[in-house]
This record gives C-alpha cells, sequence and structure tokens, in this order.
C-alpha cells in the first residue's frame, strides 16, 4: 500500500464550483454511455408517435390552424412535449432513485460537493437531453414534409431552457414525494394538462377566460410558442423575447426551488 | 497552535435531535492528528449521527465542530476536499465500473487533471482491485465492493478517513482482509476514526477508543487502559442453572460486586479483589466487552 499522508490544502472552495458541478455531469455522463438506447428510446418514441397519430389522424380532418397546416401545427408542438417527457421524468424518477434506493447524493455529500451542485449538474445535464431529444419530433416533420425557417437552429437552445424548467420542477416535486406512487398524481394532475392546455394539439384561443389565463402560464405554452415562431411562422421580437423570459424565469424559479427541496430532504 | 499539531476532529457541547429523539446529548470529542480512534457503541449510540455531523449531512443543534481547522457547517466542504468518507451503507453507482467511480471521484475531489489516472491506479492498487478495474460493480462480491468504498475515499489521499462501520455485515474473512487494509492505512500515518460497534474491531485497529452511549462519551483510553480501569485484570465466570445464577447475582449485589450475564454465565469482573470469595468458576483475562458493558450496562459483539 503507498502513502496516503500529505500536507493539507488550503484553498478556499466556493458555493457553486464548476469542478463540482462539472464532476457529478461526468457521472451522469458516463452511467449514460451505458444507457442511452433505452433513455433515447423512451425519450423519442412516444412524441413521435403521438405526431404521427395526430399529425396523419387528425390532420386529415383539419385543413388549416391560424394559417398552418395541422402537420405544421402538430409537428412544432409536439417538440414541446418532447421537452415535457424528457426532462420532468428524468427528474422526478432519476431524483427518487438516486437519493432513496442509489444513496448516489450520499455519496457526493461526502465528498467536496453541495446540494447546490448536485441539483444545478442534474438541471443541466438533463437539460441538455432535452435540447436533443426535443429535436426528434421536429425532424420527424421535416422528413414528411415541414420546411422550416432557418431560425428553426434556434430550436435546440429553447428545449434546453425549456427542459432546464422541467428538472428543475421534477427534482422539487420528487425531493418533496414520501413515495414512488405519489408522482402519479403530479403526472396525471399536472404533467398531463400542462401538454393538453399548451397550445400543442389544438389553439388555446378558444378556451373560456379562465382556462386560458392558466395556458398563458404554463410554461410549456411558451415553449410551444417559441418552437412554432422560429420553425414556422417567423419571429416577432418582442413577443418572442417576453415568451423566453418566462421560460428564463420559470427556469430560476424551480431551479432555487429545487436545490431547496433537495437540501432539506438530503440534510438532517 | 499550528495547523500540523492541532486535533483533526475538534467536537465541544455537540447535541443533535431528531425531533423527540436526542440522538447526540453535548458531546465533546477530540480526535489528534496521526491516531486511529475508535467510537465504539451499540446501535443508536449516536455514532452514525456523529459521523454525518462530521461530513455537514447532519448539523449540529448547539455545540462547535472542527473538522481539520475548518469550522463546520459553514466551511465543511475545504474539510471534505482533505478527508476521505467510507459510509456504512453501500452507496455505489452499480452500472459504473471501479476505474469509472474512481476516476469521477478523482474529479469531485479536485485531483488535477493530469495525477488523476495514477489517483485512480494508486487507489486500485490499495483496495487490491487492479485487476477488477473494468469490472461493473454490480458483478463485484461483497467484499470488493466494501474495498472499492475504501478505496474511493483514498483516491485522493487525504488526511482524514471517516470509516463508519467498515466491516458490518461482512463475513469474518472479508473483515480480516479490511483490518489489514485499515491497519497498513493507520501504520502510514493517517487519522482515522472509525465508528465501530466490533469490540474486536476496535481492539485490534484503535489506538484509543471512546466508548459511546446514548448520545455521550462514556470513557476514553487505550484499549488495555479502559479494560484495566473499568474491568479489573480478570473476570470470573460462573456456569450454573438460572436459580443458581439469580441467587448469586442478589449475593453479589449485597456484597458489591461488579457482575454481567455473560451467555450462560454470570461473570463477575475485577475478580482478583474477591479471591476466597467468589464460588467455582472459570477464571480468564478480562475484555473490553466486560469493560464496556460495565461502562454503558449494555451488551455488544
Amino acid at each position: 500500500m503507498s502513502a496516503v499522508v500529505r500536507a493539507g490544502r488550503r484553498r478556499p472552495l466556493h458555493r457553486i464550483e464548476p469542478t463540482a458541478v462539472v464532476g457529478v455531469m461526468s457521472r451522469d455522463a458516463t452511467v449514460f454511455t451505458r444507457n442511452w438506447k433505452t433513455t433515447t428510446f423512451s425519450s423519442i418514441v412516444e412524441p413521435t408517435i403521438y405526431l404521427l397519430a395526430f399529425g396523419f389522424g387528425l390532420g386529415a380532418l383539419i385543413s388549416s390552424i391560424g394559417g398552418l397546416t395541422y402537420k405544421e401545427y402538430v409537428g412544432t408542438g409536439i417538440v414541446a412535449m418532447a421537452v415535457l417527457f424528457s426532462s420532468a421524468f428524468p427528474g422526478l424518477y432519476g431524483t427518487f432513485l438516486k437519493y432513496r434506493f442509489q444513496r448516489t447524493y450520499d455519496a457526493f455529500l461526502a465528498a467536496p460537493v453541495d446540494v447546490d451542485e448536485i441539483v444545478s449538474a442534474e438541471i443541466l445535464w438533463i437539460g441538455l437531453r432535452a435540447g436533443v431529444y426535443g429535436n426528434a419530433p421536429l425532424l420527424v416533420a421535416i422528413a414528411f414534409g415541414l420546411h422550416p425557417k432557418p431560425t428553426a437552429v434556434l430550436v435546440p437552445l429553447i428545449c434546453f431552457v425549456a427542459g432546464v424548467g422541467w428538472v428543475g420542477f421534477g427534482v422539487a416535486i420528487s425531493a418533496s414525494a414520501q413515495s414512488i406512487d405519489n408522482f402519479s398524481y403530479i403526472t396525471s394532475g399536472v404533467l398531463t394538462p400542462t401538454f393538453l392546455t399548451a397550445g400543442t394539439f389544438f389553439p388555446i384561443s378558444n378556451f373560456p377566460p379562465l382556462l386560458r389565463a392558466l395556458a398563458y402560464v404554463n410554461p410549456l405554452h411558451h415553449c410551444v410558442a417559441l418552437v412554432r415562431d422560429v420553425v414556422v411562422l417567423g419571429v416577432h421580437p418582442w413577443a418572442d423575447l417576453g415568451h423566453l423570459a418566462f421560460l428564463v424565469g420559470f427556469a430560476l424559479l424551480t431551479w432555487r426551488l429545487a436545490i431547496w427541496r433537495l437540501r432539506v430532504r438530503l440534510i438532517d | 497552535m499550528g495547523v500540523s499539531d492541532a486535533p483533526a476532529i475538534a467536537l465541544r457541547g455537540v447535541v443533535k435531535r431528531f425531533g423527540p429523539i436526542t440522538a447526540v446529548a453535548g458531546l465533546d470529542l477530540e480526535v489528534p492528528p496521526g491516531i486511529c480512534l475508535g467510537l465504539l457503541g451499540p446501535n443508536g449510540a449516536g455514532k452514525s449521527t456523529t459521523m454525518r455531523m462530521l461530513t455537514a449531512q447532519a448539523i449540529a443543534d448547539e455545540g462547535s465542530i472542527e473538522v481539520l481547522g475548518w469550522k463546520l457547517p459553514a466551511e465543511s466542504k475545504q474539510a471534505r476536499a482533505e478527508m476521505g468518507v467510507v459510509p456504512q451503507l453501500d452507496n455505489l453507482d452499480v452500472e459504473l465500473t471501479c476505474r469509472q467511480i474512481l476516476t469521477v471521484f478523482a474529479r469531485l475531489y479536485r485531483v488535477e487533471p493530469a495525477e488523476r489516472p495514477a489517483a485512480v491506479q494508486r487507489a486500485l492498487q490499495i483496495a487490491n482491485l487492479t485487476e477488477r478495474a473494468e469490472t461493473r460493480v454490480d458483478l463485484l462480491s461483497g467484499g470488493m465492493r466494501r474495498r472499492l468504498l475504501i478505496a474511493r475515499g483514498l483516491v485522493h489521499r487525504p488526511r482524514l478517513v471517516l470509516l463508519d462501520e467498515p466491516t458490518v455485515g461482512l463475513d469474518p474473512q472479508i473483515r480480516q482482509e479490511l483490518w489489514s487494509l485499515i491497519g497498513a492505512l493507520r501504520a502510514e500515518g493517517t487519522t482515522v476514526l472509525m465508528s465501530t460497534h466490533y469490540i474486536e474491531e476496535a481492539e485490534r485497529l484503535a489506538d484509543t477508543v471512546c466508548v459511546m452511549a446514548r448520545g455521550l462519551i462514556v470513557a476514553r483510553g487505550r484499549p488495555a487502559e479502559l479494560v484495566r480501569e473499568h474491568a479489573g485484570a480478570q473476570t470470573h465466570e460462573v456456569y450454573g442453572p438460572p436459580a443458581r445464577l439469580e441467587e448469586l447475582r442478589a449475593q453479589g449485589e449485597r456484597a458489591g460486586w461488579a457482575m454481567r450475564r455473560s451467555g450462560p454465565a454470570l461473570a463477575i469482573m475485577h475478580a482478583e479483589r474477591h479471591d476466597g470469595l467468589l464460588p467455582e468458576g472459570v477464571r480468564r483475562a478480562a475484555t473490553l466487552e466486560d469493560a464496556f458493558v460495565a461502562l454503558t450496562g449494555e451488551e455488544i459483539e
């Protein structure tokens, strides 16, 4: 056995250190190299099935919505759904598994890593994945005849920002849950209504006033509106900056919320 | 006091409550640098809570904690950068290989990028896992996983190592292997704080033993000193039917003997003080277990 004694280091460590965040992300990336096939399959296939079913099913019955063909309408709307699925669910289930069963976060906290860094790393990593997976329905729609504008290159960035917000939401809920069964309430009571009232499959302008007001504070609606603008409708600078600001605000809010809830969960 | 002679760990008046339960009740503990200190106590004595407070995974309600000169919890991150932790419960990533886990933690422990491969290789050697470097954790035996946990805690060459029940639940052969590993660590001068509820483990590995019960240190000393002070030189074990032992216990209580049940026998401690007064029995050298029971009134493994 080699010597393990050496003089102590006395360098200050900051509250959020890039080395710790990247270190936690490197763990996630290493695990991802093992399970990327299943993760990718589950994140892409379901939104794609929705796209094909609604695009070709309802698309045959509906000629256009707001000047867009139904395929264009749904093809851009389902991007947001892919973002939701590939960010909120890993945030919910992945976090729960890591703190309750695998005790991965306990291992990190015994090293010079704080809860802020764990949450930041998880959010960034899953947000990056959402930034990639969110494009899948769009690519399928392109294969079936959608002609995107050049500004469509901004879609990964929009998906990333929206994804970060939904991961934070998932982590915060997960850290507050007593049992994994509680997630059924969130899936049925929050996530499903969220993507149904985001303007994904039909416009929210026909909703009753109260429901329409609720839809406007639905972060997914702002993701849908942004994606639709940059891909097919064209950029409306002020309105789109507003949508982006809403998504950034949602991301910041859920990031802090996730840190608070996970700290309560992990630190006695 | 310079950094080198300051206590590696100093807890003063530390209290930790969980609702109505007081897990740690005004704990004072100093661990000088370079020794192996064994925290010996039964389950529920407050050992694991104490360990968690040293990594700021539990925050003390009262009192002060310093680790390697850093005040906790405010400076716990700096302290954790200079110590290694081997937890009681396995929290390894089962999907990763030994090398992948050690590489991730070398980064988290701020080992410089150029030094990481060598640090990982050294940790693998320490834990005798070099040949299993590319094996996934879920394919390792229980003993190998425990050795990997130790390697993970040593990958950055820490000044202080916390071992929380390092051999709990392991079979005797693997326990011996881990004892050699910990013994080597101790021989090289790394400060070790080890919690255990195994008497033999504390006796074999610790320079100093602190007996912990009900959230407090009830005695501290070298194992031999604790035995001499609290159990005497010899223990006299008397065997017989339960009624006879009960009668003897009553007689002993009247005479002020220190006694305890030891399996089927009644063990009378400080037997050398009562020569000529004791009934027929088996005389043996007093042990740390005798001292522990005398101190805490609780049986231990």
